[in-house]
């Protein structure tokens, strides 16, 4: 039986210090976070005891493989809404709490949009005139310099590792026909294909088809083997081969389909059914750099599809599992749509790709451009294309020209709005959230999967939450009702 | 592959069928959304970054992740 696909995401947000002189991301980073959490009552740090982000899935450390660092002299923020907002590298980043399904995903993705346009009004505040942070949700500066929109699936640790590789693999390769947030030009050398535009911004990043990186020779499947829950039940599938999309039904799509896969690879529903292409590296370019959707891939058993007809063979064995074996694992309401969903833009896709400006960034972007091109008689490597290519992703309401497009939303500002501070509801972030709300000064820490208390004389209290599904509001609500203090709730709880 | 060819003519079909139906109201749609794209691009400049070759030059990031 598939696992629930607890999921989330991380977004690690371009940042453009301006009017400032020599251009520092990091303290421009810490200065807009801080602006932030200073104006929330009381920051609270994130616990790095159990971070462990250099252990591989396969079971070992490849030589000269180099595992990533924790930096933890850098801003470090918990949110009520069981979120982290916090400095990576160079890069102010957002992880959403843990969510039950795809559509509460796209929900706390647009939380993290708005709690970075809120971060830029509190940092306009403290700044002097003439001086500005500007946040972009894109992946590439264009220079070749790339940085990372994450995704997180809860996976059994009884499936071999290598059967998930084999069966996600297409799917990564493939799905970019409608995760993909487009982008004018090249970043990596194409040899004599000529390519104006491409659907996604991170194909040319990635060089290897399954490693431990995520920095340098970054691999189609990452194998990063840090579960932040029970090791011995779950892994975390830490995805790394997405784009930050904006359209919110592209960000659905991206974490619904890729659930289902997962709960489908689960219960062994491929059986003998083998997708595994040739060469995934090469192909994953190719399919980016393939407007007109046609280009055949080879796979290692000699056919040869496309994209669309590896999409088409997935959605076919999806919409089979959910007739016979349902969808409990991803949400049975959310995974129906996502079906529907799918089928309709992979139908899209085949017949009038145009017709999806109101669901797919590359869409939209592409559309925009290419009639801003055509009204101006531009060559597709004017500046001006790339300047909108970058703007495209602004995150200042009046600057951003992907909020002009009017693309088409799946969750209210409303419930946005309240997912800035409140926590999902069916996973542990509940419990993450609601302790913060009521108890942030007497919290020292918090990370995924612990809280510790600080109750003044005593040594530190830890209260493990190695289960993701534990600690729903359905579980704790009454239980954190009758504790009129942090000491009764670690009394209740035997901590 | 047989299957999938059914699943992917059924949705043509439908399409069709609301194209029999309706046919000016769907050349009204597509003159609308160009209509829209049109009026976006007249008041676009408006909010472009001014200098669109020096802006581009001056957006480095770090790598990340």
């Amino acid at each position: 039986m598939a696992i629930a696909k607890v999921c989330g995401i991380e977004t690690e947000y371009g940042i453009d210090p301006r009017g400032m002189g020599e251009k520092n991301p990091i303290a421009a980073s810490s200065v807009l976070i801080n602006a932030y959490v200073s104006d929330l009552q009381r920051k609270v740090g994130w616990d790095f005891e159990d971070e462990s982000p250099g252990n591989d899935a396969r079971g070992f450390a490849r030589e000269g493989s180099a595992a990533p660092e924790v930096e933890t002299h850098l801003v470090n923020a918990v949110l009520t809404n069981g979120a982290r907002y916090y400095v990576d590298h160079a890069h102010p980043e957002f992880s959403t709490p843990e969510c039950l399904d795809a559509l509460e995903c796209v929900r706390y993705d647009r939380a993290g949009e708005q709690i970075l346009v809120q971060s830029m009004a509190a940092v306009e505040r403290l700044l002097p005139p003439g001086q500005d942070i500007v946040i972009y949700k894109n992946n590439s500066d264009r220079k070749g310099n790339s940085y990372g929109t994450h995704e997180n699936y809860l996976v059994d640790r009884q499936v071999p590792f290598a059967k998930l590789v084999q069966h996600v693999m297409p799917h990564f390769v493939t799905r970019g026909i409608y995760t993909g947030a487009g982008k004018v030009g090249t970043e990596a050398p194409t040899g004599d294909l000529e390519v104006p535009f491409q659907l996604t911004q991170r194909a040319d990043f990635f060089e290897e088809e399954v490693g431990l990186e995520t920095t340098i020779k970054r691999p189609i499947v990452n194998t990063r083997d840090e579960p932040h829950a029970d090791a011995q039940k779950y892994r975390r599938l830490h995805v790394i081969v997405g784009d930050a999309n904006l359209a919110e039904v592209a960000t659905f799509l991206k974490v619904g389909v890729t659930s289902i896969v997962l709960a489908m690879i689960e219960d062994d529903w491929f059986a003998d059914r083998d997708f595994t292409l040739a060469a995934p590296v090469q192909c994953i370019r190719r399919v980016s750099y393939d407007l007109d959707l046609n280009h055949p891939l080879e796979l290692a058993d000699g056919r040869r599809m496309t994209a669309l007809d590896l999409q088409w063979e997935y959605h076919d064995l999806a919409r089979k599992y959910a007739d016979d074996r349902g969808l409990a694992a991803v949400g049975e309401a959310v995974g129906a749509d996502v079906l529907r969903r799918w089928e309709h833009i992979l139908t899209g896709l085949e017949t009038d790709p145009s017709s999806l400006s109101g669901q797919l960034d590359w869409v939209a972007k592409y559309r925009l451009l290419d009639g801003y091109r055509e009204r101006h008689g531009l060559r597709w490597s004017d500046p001006r294309l790339a300047a909108m290519d970058l703007q495209y992703h602004d995150l200042r309401p009046g600057r951003s020209l992907f909020a002009r497009l009017g693309t088409e939303r799946l969750v209210s500002e409303e419930s946005v709005a309240a997912a800035v501070s409140e926590p999902p509801t069916g996973t542990r972030a509940y419990f993450r959230g609601r302790c913060l709300q009521r108890w942030a000064s007497s919290i020292a820490a918090a990370n995924w999967d612990s809280i510790v208390f600080d109750l003044g004389g005593d040594p530190l209290r830890r209260v493990p939450m190695m289960e993701p599904l534990k600690g729903t509001a359905e579980m704790v609500d009454s239980l954190l009702e009758g504790c009129p203090s942090p000491a009764a709730l670690l009394d209740r709880l035997g901590a | 592959m047989a299957e999938r060819e059914q699943k992917k003519r059924q949705p043509a079909a439908r399409e069709v069928e609301e194209i029999d139906e309706a046919a000016p109201a769907g050349n009204k749609q597509g003159d609308k959304i160009k209509a829209e794209l049109d009026e976006l691009l007249d008041e676009i400049d408006e909010v472009l970054e001014v200098n669109a070759e020096d802006f581009v030059r001056s957006y480095v990031q770090k790598g990340g992740e």
